[in-house]
């Protein structure tokens, strides 16, 4: 299915292609819709066919697997989903996948976010993660879901000397004072590892603006990729890896498949979307050289004509 | 009734018929799957809601049209009544009501923290922030804007300098030749891994030459002729591709939330793919 998926999609884009290179070269116009309906088939087909392609960890991604593996079981992770839904399908898998990861490799898990929608995604994640793929590990022991508090980069500038002076209870009203998770826990200096997933403001910049060069603790992130670029100069000084976009989830999934055998049967959304992202980014590149070629041959024309 | 009129109400009857036409096929199939009959109407009802919304937006890739409108104001006006609701439950329940009442703490059923008193001094603001409403005591809101604006720039002035400036410049401090020790053992362990010495010192050389000739593509007292204009060409061609990198990376992301939508329609709405 494979196999045929990628010839029957290949076929219908070079057609395609072939058709938008002929009509833009002799000049005439070709409108807008086209190239949505292009790039909506470059999108749907390999999701029909379920076209994927395998993936392999660099080392901006494998440094934070490593990092997490390197842990001593019980150590405190922090996640902050720092996103909304209309980020979610980017950056979602990355989240999933540190917290399957961490709970996996038996440490604490933190759920908070500075993001308001970030509440109810990581409220999403205890129900569809934690609770069926992990039964025995308990709420307020081995995770907790603090939620959100407003005050954006506000909130780290508190928490990184006091936890309880913005989050009094979890976002159930359990007091903090009384989980077993909290026990030892001041402010943010006492986490293992922080890793903030997001993409636009408040997000990974914050982080390491206001938590993790202050208080000198180390900082992951998972990064929507339109953030991703501005990101990557704190690595790996001020950052110790971080997953630009999709297909830095992809590879943070199949790094997990790869040495956890439980996890062989996960659903891997990145490693899924790097089929569309394939054919999309060759449309592109295509949809450019196209444009190029008809803008020389139409300026050739007219210095002839 | 006009033609373009009766033409409008047509379709709209039709997306009626359609949208319940799907939820029907959706509660069967759902049914079908073991799911409990209410439940399996109301999960089936939202799906079909969410996927006629994502059509609806996604008409406007064919021209702007009521159905992309309505689609968008909802989004608005549901995001907006979610942040409030979440911030008065998270901010004013969550902190400010344990600090300053007991019986009001055991009404919201938080934990009290104790009285105190400068906790009045954010709902203060905040009132005077809410007085923007009004058009006679909309002034008040200038004093509460201030002092936002006044502690986010001080807050972010100190880190910024620190973290963006200070740190950023040492992070281009890097050794030019990494784990040098000497041309043998360079050309014995040479590896192409990302990791190895060969990939690592060309890394650094690449932000050393892109920072340097970056900055002097900004500097604008010398003229850009000889070295310094051979340098400058440099500085243009590494943020071209900076450029580059950062559209590339916007594709993705687009790319990655179409996906995500197409992937809704395909398997949860339409079941055509696992």
């Amino acid at each position: 299915m494979n196999n045929i998926g990628i010839i029957i999609s290949v076929v219908i884009i070079v057609l395609g292609l072939l058709w938008l290179a002929i009509r833009s070269l002799t000049g005439r116009e070709v409108e807008r819709r086209i190239i949505f309906l292009f790039m909506g088939l470059a999108v749907s087909l390999p999701l029909i066919f379920n076209i994927t392609f395998s993936e392999k960890a660099t080392p901006v991604v494998r440094n934070i697997f490593n990092k997490i593996e390197s842990l001593p079981a019980g150590s405190r992770i922090l996640i902050s989903f720092d996103y909304g839904p209309s980020m979610a399908p980017e950056v979602e898998p990355m989240s999933n996948a540190f917290i399957r990861h961490s709970l996996a490799k038996g440490h604490k898990v933190i759920l908070m976010g500075l993001w308001a929608t970030g509440q109810s995604l990581s409220a999403t994640a205890v129900q569809d993660i934690i609770k069926p793929e992990f039964p025995d590990k308990i709420d307020g022991v081995d995770y907790i879901n603090i939620g959100y508090k407003a005050g954006n980069q506000g909130v780290l500038n508190v928490i990184i000397t006091d936890f309880r002076k913005m989050y009094a209870t979890d976002v159930n009203g359990v007091n903090l004072d009384s989980v077993a998770i909290f026990k030892g826990i001041k402010s943010l200096r006492d986490m293992d590892l922080m890793i903030s997933v997001g993409g636009g403001f408040p997000g990974v910049k914050e982080w390491v603006l206001f938590a993790a060069d202050p208080g000198n603790i180390p900082l992951a992130g998972g990064s929507a990729a339109v953030s991703a670029p501005t990101y990557y100069p704190y690595y790996p000084r001020q950052l110790i890896g971080l997953l630009g976009g999709i297909k830095g989830a992809a590879e943070y999934e199949s790094e997990i498949k790869k040495h956890y055998p439980r996890f062989a049967d996960m659903p891997t959304p990145g490693i899924k979307m790097m089929g569309p992202q394939t054919l999309a980014h060759l449309i592109v590149m295509a949809f450019i050289v196209i444009g190029n070629l008809s803008f020389f041959f139409a300026k050739r024309k007219k210095i002839d004509g | 009734m006009d033609k373009s009129r009766r033409i409008s109400i047509m379709i709209l009857a039709g997306t009626i018929i359609l949208f319940i036409i799907s939820w029907i096929i959706k509660s069967n199939a759902l049914q079908t799957s073991g799911m409990e009959g209410s439940l399996a109407i109301r999960d089936a009802f939202l799906i079909t809601l969410a996927a006629f919304l994502t059509l609806a937006i996604f008409s406007f890739l064919y021209k702007d049209n009521p159905y992309y409108k309505f689609a968008e104001h909802l989004f608005v006006g549901v995001s907006a009544a979610y942040w409030m609701c979440v911030g008065f439950w998270s901010t004013f329940v969550g902190n400010f009501i344990p600090k300053v009442s007991t019986s009001l703490s055991e009404f919201f059923k938080v934990p009290p923290k104790g009285f105190e008193i400068h906790y009045f001094i954010p709902l203060i603001l905040g009132i005077m922030l809410l007085m923007r409403l009004s058009s006679k005591a909309g002034w008040l809101s200038r004093w509460s804007l201030a002092f936002i604006v006044g502690t986010t720039a001080g807050l972010n002035l100190i880190r910024y300098l620190r973290t963006d400036f200070i740190t950023q410049v040492s992070n281009t401090f890097v050794p030019l030749l990494v784990d040098w020790k000497g041309i043998g053992p360079f050309f014995s362990d040479f590896s192409l891994s990302a990791s190895g010495q060969a990939v690592m010192t060309l890394a650094n050389w690449v932000i050393f030459v892109g920072v340097f000739s970056g900055l002097i593509y900004f500097f604008f007292s010398k003229e850009h002729k000889g070295f310094f204009g051979g340098a400058s060409r440099v500085g243009i061609w590494v943020l071209m591709v900076t450029f580059g990198a950062s559209f590339g990376y916007t594709v993705m992301g687009r790319v990655s939330l179409l996906v995500g939508r197409l992937t809704f329609l395909f398997s949860d709405w339409l079941g055509l793919v696992n």
